[in-house]
């Protein structure tokens, strides 16, 4: 195993690298050489069926899930068993989770700031500024106060969305984050991801919303059986999609 | 609570008037159907058998003073006995020129469990109180500082020995408890193996046989003058039998907190420690009050267990305080006593725990 430094590298290139990674659950091959480079600033969708393995991919980049085999590169630190460096990454990568999981024990505020305090170490006032900050960005400021139970799907998406900002992080993984909201919802999370995207933020979304993806991604990476099938600029990916099953994957979710 | 709903224009009805009448509420509450309306009978018949005899023992035939026992087997309760006695049941053997000691003690612990009691107060500062008060405490049981005789811990007894056993045996068994639940879901086999065998082991053993074995057995393994103080060694059976029960406890909180807590703290960069100690802990914890108390509650009554080692906390200095032959066979009276005190502390931690949870369940609503 190499010994990769613990701190981030250059700025440049490649914000996340996966090389021919491979991964099983138990004899279930569920990634299968993944080969995949995002650029700093560059937005990308993954689509694809459920048990495709998008989300198990994303899941690898901040060790949530452990390959087995290939290399993967995260901020300029090389993924591997060493604690050090998984942190390293977690602390560069945030994660927006379909299921939101917020701290339900903590107020918003809590949620927000209590891993700038403990990880990065902020003074308690400063780390409270940046998150009435990210909370009037993703456009509820007057629930600071208020326990993640008593809101709305909606805007708890949207607390978390803030919550992983807080961190200040190169990347932001979502992992389906309007697949748990009542439809009615979906929209102020996607206004505020779309907000986001123009910010320059390094993107990987896992989603279905197909509209958010021509607006917003720079490339589409479809999977289909932990394999990616195809890549390509939304425009292309959209008009002419060059493999069967993207093609036969698109008609079933554009035409429903 | 505040009704977010109420800003909202929205016509809204009365509900319908409730028939507050006598009459109607008999007929729902008491006799709504023939088998509640036995059911009912029943349960008055019951308090009617057993409530005037009771009254009539305990207060209305009871003697309130009386010389010595033979005057005060005529009637009903003999209270005059608990008057007799009070003292000795509540400090037992402790030197009674001493007597403010155990007072002072007994008012220590008191206080200390009121400010554990206010949550505002939670945190370093109680921990402070807490150290402070347990060293003053102990100062005053055994002396030996200038102007305080030194007691041997023989002596101790009464209500100040079951508050020191039971408090320290939660006191301490509760954070090993945690952590042996911690270790029993550890990913290292070898810290899981520890825990589980011991967890099993303690669980699968009267604390009877525990305390035996550390008060008669223990010595004989001991190299010669070497001697463990006998309540330190009860003590130490306490704190481990709490933390073998109080894992199986705080495990079942651990396991019903949902996996994405773990990630979405994961991936937020805590490490273990911050995890378990900011996200996982507290929710477990808040989960399992009412077990928990019941442990607690369980404890508190298992320190009776001490009189048969031949220490004499309450129940032990009452069972000495019986065998008076000037007064003999009031043992109902005592018990009756002794029960009230071990139910007053027992029902305060019951009522508490429901405020606590009522309070740790305030953010869940919706």
């Amino acid at each position: 195993m190499s010994d990769a430094k613990a701190t981030p590298g250059p700025t440049q290139g490649a914000m996340i690298e996966l090389q021919a990674v491979h991964k099983w659950y138990g004899d279930f091959h569920v990634l299968r050489d993944i080969n995949l480079q995002v650029q700093k600033g560059e937005k990308v969708v993954v689509c694809g069926p459920s048990g495709s393995g998008k989300s198990t991919m994303i899941r690898c980049v901040n060790r949530l899930e452990e390959h087995q085999q290939g290399r993967i590169v995260v901020a300029g630190i090389e993924l591997n068993a060493d604690m050090k460096n998984i942190e390293a990454i977690r602390r560069e990568v945030g994660m927006v989770f379909q299921q939101f999981n917020l701290f339900p024990h903590l107020t918003v505020l809590q949620n927000l700031t209590l891993a700038p305090i403990w990880v990065r170490k902020l003074p308690k006032k400063e780390a409270e500024e940046t998150a009435r900050y990210y909370l009037e960005r993703v456009r509820i400021p007057d629930q600071a106060d208020k326990y993640p139970g008593q809101l709305s799907g909606g805007q708890q998406q949207r607390v978390a969305i803030a919550r992983s900002l807080c961190m200040k992080p190169e990347i932001m993984l979502f992992d389906e984050p309007t697949s748990a909201l009542a439809p009615e919802m979906i929209k102020e999370v996607l206004d505020v991801m779309i907000g986001l995207a123009e910010d320059g933020m390094t993107m990987v979304c896992v989603t279905h919303e197909m509209g958010f993806a021509r607006t917003v991604a720079d490339m589409m990476v479809f999977m289909d059986r932990g394999e990616v099938i195809e890549r390509a600029p939304p425009k292309d990916f959209f008009a002419n999609p060059k493999n069967e099953r993207t093609r036969t994957f698109l008609s079933q979710i554009l035409t429903h | 609570m505040a009704d977010i709903a109420q800003d909202i224009p929205v016509v809204r009805q009365a509900p319908p008037p409730r028939s507050t009448r006598a009459l109607g509420w008999l007929r729902v509450h008491l006799f709504s159907s023939v088998f509640n309306s036995i059911l009912t009978l029943l349960a008055v018949g019951l308090l009617a058998a057993a409530v005037p005899p009771l009254v009539r023992w305990a207060l209305i035939d009871a003697i309130w003073s009386a010389p010595n026992g033979q005057a005060c087997h005529a009637g009903g309760a003999c209270w005059a006995f608990i008057g007799e006695k009070m003292r000795f049941i509540l400090f037992g053997r402790y030197p009674a020129d001493q007597e403010w000691r155990p007072i002072a003690v007994v008012a220590i612990f008191i206080a200390m469990i009121a400010a554990a009691c206010v949550r505002p107060l939670w945190g370093r500062r109680l921990a402070v109180v807490w150290f402070a008060g347990l060293s003053a405490a102990f100062l005053l049981m055994a002396g030996g500082l200038p102007g305080l005789r030194p007691v041997e811990t023989g002596l101790w007894s009464g209500l100040p020995l079951t508050l020191i056993l039971a408090v320290i045996a939660m006191l301490f068994g509760f954070p090993l408890g945690v952590l042996l639940a911690l270790g029993r879901r550890s990913r290292l086999p070898a810290v899981r193996g520890i825990c589980v065998g011991y967890i099993e082991l303690v669980r699968g053993v009267p604390l009877i046989t525990v305390l035996f074995m550390a008060s008669l057995m223990l010595p004989l393994f001991l190299p010669a003058g070497v001697t463990i103080d006998k309540v330190l060694r009860a003590q130490v059976a306490f704190i481990l039998f709490a933390a073998a029960y109080l894992a199986e406890v705080v495990r079942g909180g651990l396991q019903a907190i949902p996996k994405g807590q773990i990630e979405a703290a994961d991936a937020l960069g805590l490490s273990y420690l911050q995890r378990t100690r900011l996200i996982v802990l507290p929710q477990a914890l808040a989960m399992v009050i009412p077990p928990l108390v019941n442990t607690f509650i369980g404890m508190f009554k298992d320190t009776s267990l001490v009189l048969i080692v031949s220490l004499f906390d309450l129940l032990g200095a009452t069972e000495f305080a019986l065998t008076d032959s000037n007064w003999q066979g009031f043992a109902v009276e005592a018990d009756v006593f002794i029960a009230a005190i071990y139910w007053s502390f027992c029902f305060f931690m019951s009522r508490y725990s429901q405020l606590l949870e009522r309070e740790f369940n305030r953010g869940k609503q919706r």
